[in-house]
């Protein structure tokens, strides 16, 4: 869709999987998700954080495939792999930095987030997107991202010597994060007198 | 006289819960073969009642599609409503009327079933007078049928029994706004909450059990509003509060009376509000004198300092919203905590303006239009007092019956089940309620089953209650009937009709309409369509503070929903009430009302020293009849699990994926625990979807809050040990489901088929 870019918020993140079972409607995966949603750490946090494909202006799952089975489109939409050229190496799963591609062993089919090419082709937004209860996965126009998060756009990721610029963004903090829960203890949070503590 | 016809395994081989993963005819048909419709319509699930279209099929809903024109949510859904499309075709579907035999059930004509359930209805009238019947009620049901089934419980049947399973969700909020404001609803729309300076969520895990909420608090914080939480436990939303207040499970009420001491210490009432629109105020500030910052912290576990942070939030902002659910309404003080609420917004001015109110957020999908026009034991519709004489006439003009003809008020669910318990009540006809999963003391709920001389039930699934029932009449899916529902906002929106009940099911409306018939008052229930029924409702309710006289099934489609109250056709609705400082009561002023400090019903000790806690989680919608057959839903969250801080874990020598025993004044279930540092150390938590050794309900008490009747399964007290090894119910899980085992590290999610203990 002309004019909408799409942002990940994981802080906005509630871990509901609305994003994961609507993806699995698709009819092109039937019943497979092409998106992943994990805890951080569960035992010490509430935090998840869902992952989709960013999209990659250099793509390395289609650099390190010998098969020259991942295209990217003009839109910047990196594709699944082609089916007939695809041969199930595993190498674009290994490379990626963001760990996206997955293998489908009965397929033998490198499959992955097309950013829902056959919805966004016909003026609708991504099906992650629109179901996201949270709006952690929002596609929207630029304009409206700066006009109504705090948090601010970006899309460029150092993995080790590696830069990668990508066509999805991710939402950086606009501060200090009001209350940090990647490692919590109610614990720390609660009133316990002298005597009662253990 | 109602026991179980078979044995559990026999029952789950033959009506489920089984698992249904695809859509009808699998996927390749699904991606070969055209949509022949898109219907939009709602969510048959929770209160949020989120737009949603629904695609149809050779009459068979077989997927969905957002429909982002829908103001609430914007296409946005849980996951519950993504995958709501399965049951239609699913394979547990009741496709007959059954009847009990000897052996198990058999499929019958509706003939048959109706003639038996009227016969054995109008026996056990005559024999043992009017009210020996009891109607149950669901607040997942249509106000059309909600009103439907009132009207048959007092005109076709004559009894005053009949209550629904809303008396589990919404009737201490209820009760409470009626005292302080004059009527049950929340007072302002959702797009109220961005624009609120500080939102305050007491006892609503947002993020689970109304997860469009969530992107309306983040806007707020977007805006940048702060966010305050209060809970036992870290629940999702909390990932981004700026306060976390965790409160120890039944102590809100002396939060809330800590956070008005701190208010009115520092001066921070808004005096000009108070002296013009409320009474009551000198009254209630003597009452929370008492409760200074340090005492609350001692009875809630939270800081003091933390304590008078919310309270200066919330006092010095101009507009700020208080949000609640059932976390402070499922108490044997739920109508006393809400009253706090009431009397927070009321003394700092907070009501009747955009971002400023406080607003209860209803569960169950129809559960605010559901209570307002007539299932509910002392109402009649339009939200109508039934001891009121101008009500009872007014009502039964419409109904065409003497004033006197209308029961007074009858029992609510709780006492119904104890009074069938204590053999007073003898038959129940049930319909879209599952209370051996729902109702607190879950063995006292069967015992009282197996007590009825006759039970019927109305339902598309045999849920694990209607396994008791002599009769089970093949009812229809929300999405099988037209009607109106009203959301959480009290929004009155349309239900559509996407396709016929499938097989030999039927409407559900028709069956109680044949069923009065039978029982001789044809002539009281002429409907021949959900239309009729609803343009009688708007009569009914005229004039009723739920006034739905100026709706109209058009205007809803035009204007994307009508808010209550709409007396006349030229009328737009009220989206927020109480503008202008003006409330419901006769006199036009709010009510602050005292509350006073007590104890739970079911109160730790040396011997149970535990809190236990129940709720919900994102991919299970209340008793689970319907979501415990969607493959996906039960993948994500598959049984219960025991969530305990590792402090106490330590104590009882357990470690993440363990077996646990969980022991209260009741009963024992053994659960797989959880062990996690976002729970108090004081307190364990298990969600409660789940039937049989699986159920929280068998932990729970049957102690109810004196005014709403609701039962208190936020607070109980239990012990724990470590069990040998797995329990009965992990023979019961459905086909397909492999048994639990120990959590994968880190993730929280269950690894099907792993070892631990299994």
């Amino acid at each position: 869709m002309f004019g909408y870019e799409f942002y990940i918020d994981p802080e906005r993140c509630i871990g509901c999987q609305a994003c994961v079972n609507a993806c699995a409607e698709c009819d092109t995966h039937k019943g497979v998700p092409m998106i992943t949603v994990d805890f951080l750490d569960r035992p010490s946090s509430i935090a998840t954080v869902p992952a989709i494909c960013m999209h990659c202006d250099d793509p390395t799952c289609a650099e390190v495939c010998p098969a020259d089975a991942i295209k990217k489109g003009e839109d910047g939409v990196v594709q699944s792999a082609l089916k007939p050229r695809c041969i199930a190496c595993n190498n674009c799963v290994l490379a990626c930095p963001f760990g996206i591609p997955k293998m489908m062993a009965k397929l033998e089919l490198m499959m992955k987030c097309d950013m829902c090419y056959d919805r966004t082709s016909v003026g609708k937004r991504p099906m992650c997107a629109t179901v996201c209860p949270s709006q952690a996965l929002a596609y929207v126009p630029p304009e409206q991202i700066a006009r109504e998060r705090r948090e601010k756009p970006g899309n460029v990721f150092q993995f080790g010597h590696q830069m990668v610029t990508t066509k999805v963004y991710m939402m950086l903090p606009a501060g200090e994060p009001a209350l940090t829960v990647d490692a919590v203890d109610v614990a720390d949070f609660m009133w316990e007198p002298e005597e009662a503590a253990p | 006289m109602a026991e179980r016809p078979l044995p559990a395994a026999d029952l789950l081989r033959l009506y489920g819960p089984h698992l249904s993963y695809t859509p009808p005819g699998g996927w390749d048909e699904q991606r070969q073969l055209p949509v022949e419709r898109l219907v939009k319509t709602h969510c048959c699930f929770c209160g949020q009642q989120c737009g949603i279209q629904l695609k149809v099929r050779d009459n068979q809903v077989v997927g969905f599609e957002p429909w982002e024109e829908f103001p609430f949510n914007q296409g946005m859904l849980c996951p519950k409503g993504v995958k709501r499309y399965l049951q239609s075709t699913h394979p547990d579907r009741l496709l007959d009327p059954l009847l009990r035999t000897a052996g198990g059930f058999r499929t019958a004509t509706w003939d048959e079933a109706l003639d038996f359930t009227a016969r054995r209805l109008t026996e056990i009238q005559e024999k043992h007078g009017k009210d020996a019947v009891a109607i149950y009620g669901g607040a997942s049901l249509t106000t059309e049928k909600s009103y439907l089934i009132g009207k048959f419980a007092r005109v076709a049947l004559g009894t005053r029994h009949v209550d629904y399973n809303g008396r589990l969700c919404m009737v201490s909020a209820g009760t409470a706004y009626k005292l302080a404001f004059g009527v049950d609803r929340s007072p302002n729309p959702w797009s109220d909450i961005p624009r609120a300076e500080v939102a305050f969520v007491i006892g609503a895990n947002v993020a689970e059990c109304a997860p469009i909420t969530t992107q309306y608090l983040w806007r707020c914080r977007d805006n940048g509003g702060r966010l305050i939480v209060a809970d036992p436990r870290m629940t999702p939303i909390t990932r981004n509060a700026d306060l976390y207040l965790p409160l120890r499970p039944g102590t809100d009420l002396a939060l809330l009376m800590g956070m008005l001491h701190v208010i009115l210490r520092d001066g921070l009432e808004d005096e000009a509000f108070i002296a013009e629109h409320t009474v009551g105020f000198e009254d209630v500030a003597r009452s929370v004198q008492a409760y200074d910052p340090a005492t609350a912290a001692r009875v809630t576990g939270v800081p003091p300092e933390a304590i008078e942070k919310a309270a200066r939030w919330i006092g010095e902002a101009g507009r700020a919203i208080l949000l609640h659910a059932r976390g402070l309404e499922h108490q044997s003080k739920g109508v006393e905590n809400c009253l706090a609420i009431t009397n927070l917004a009321l003394a700092t001015g907070n009501l009747g303006r955009e971002g400023a109110g406080c607003m209860m957020i209803t569960g169950q999908g129809n559960g605010q239009g559901g209570r307002e026009h007539g299932q509910k034991c002392d109402q009649l519709p339009g939200q109508r007092s039934i001891a009121d004489p101008a009500a009872r006439e007014h009502v039964a003009r419409v109904w065409g019956i003497a004033p006197e003809e209308i029961p007074q008020a009858g029992l609510t669910a709780v006492e119904i089940m104890e009074a069938i318990h204590r053999g007073e009540i003898k038959a129940l006809l049930s319909i879209c309620f599952n209370p051996l999963v729902s109702l607190p003391d879950a063995n006292y709920t069967r015992e009282a089953l197996e007590k009825l001389e006759f039970f019927g039930v109305v339902d598309f699934f045999l849920s694990e209650t209607a396994q008791f029932a002599n009769v089970v009449l093949a009812g229809s899916l929300q999405e099988e009937e037209e009607g109106v529902v009203a959301s959480a906002e009290g929004r009155v929106i349309h239900i559509q009709k996407a396709v016929d009940p499938p097989g030999n099911a039927w409407p559900d409306s028709k069956v109680y309409i044949e069923l009065a018939r039978r029982l001789g008052k044809e002539r009281f229930f002429p409907y021949r369509s959900s239309r009729e029924i609803f343009d009688e409702l708007r009569q009914a309710s005229k004039g009723g503070h739920a006034d739905y006289g100026g709706i109209t099934y058009e205007k809803i489609d035009r204007q994307m929903g009508v808010f209550w109250p709409c007396p006349t056709e030229d009328h737009p609705g009220t989206p927020r009430l109480f503008e202008g400082g003006r409330f419901f009561h006769p006199d036009g002023k709010a009510r602050f009302v005292v509350t006073e400090w007590r104890e739970s019903g079911d109160p730790v000790d040396a011997e149970f020293p535990i809190l236990l806690t129940t709720g919900r989680v994102v991919s299970q919608y209340l008793s689970g009849t319907q979501t415990r057959r969607i493959g996906a839903l039960v993948d994500q969250f598959p049984w219960p699990r025991l969530e305990i801080h590792p402090r106490l874990a330590a104590q009882h020598g357990l470690t993440d994926g363990d077996w646990v025993t969980i022991r209260t004044r009741r009963d024992e279930i053994t659960l797989p625990a959880m062990v996690v540092r976002t729970i108090r150390p004081d307190t364990v938590f298990i969600a409660y979807h789940w039937p049989g050794g699986r159920s929280a309900n068998r932990l729970t008490h049957r102690t109810l809050d004196p005014r709403s009747k609701i039962p208190e399964f936020k607070v109980s007290a239990c012990r724990l040990t470590r069990a040998a090894g797995p329990p009965e119910w992990v023979k019961e899980l459905p086909p397909g489901l492999a048994l639990p085992g120990k959590d994968r590290p880190g993730k929280g999610l269950p690894i099907i088929g792993g070892g631990g203990g299994a």
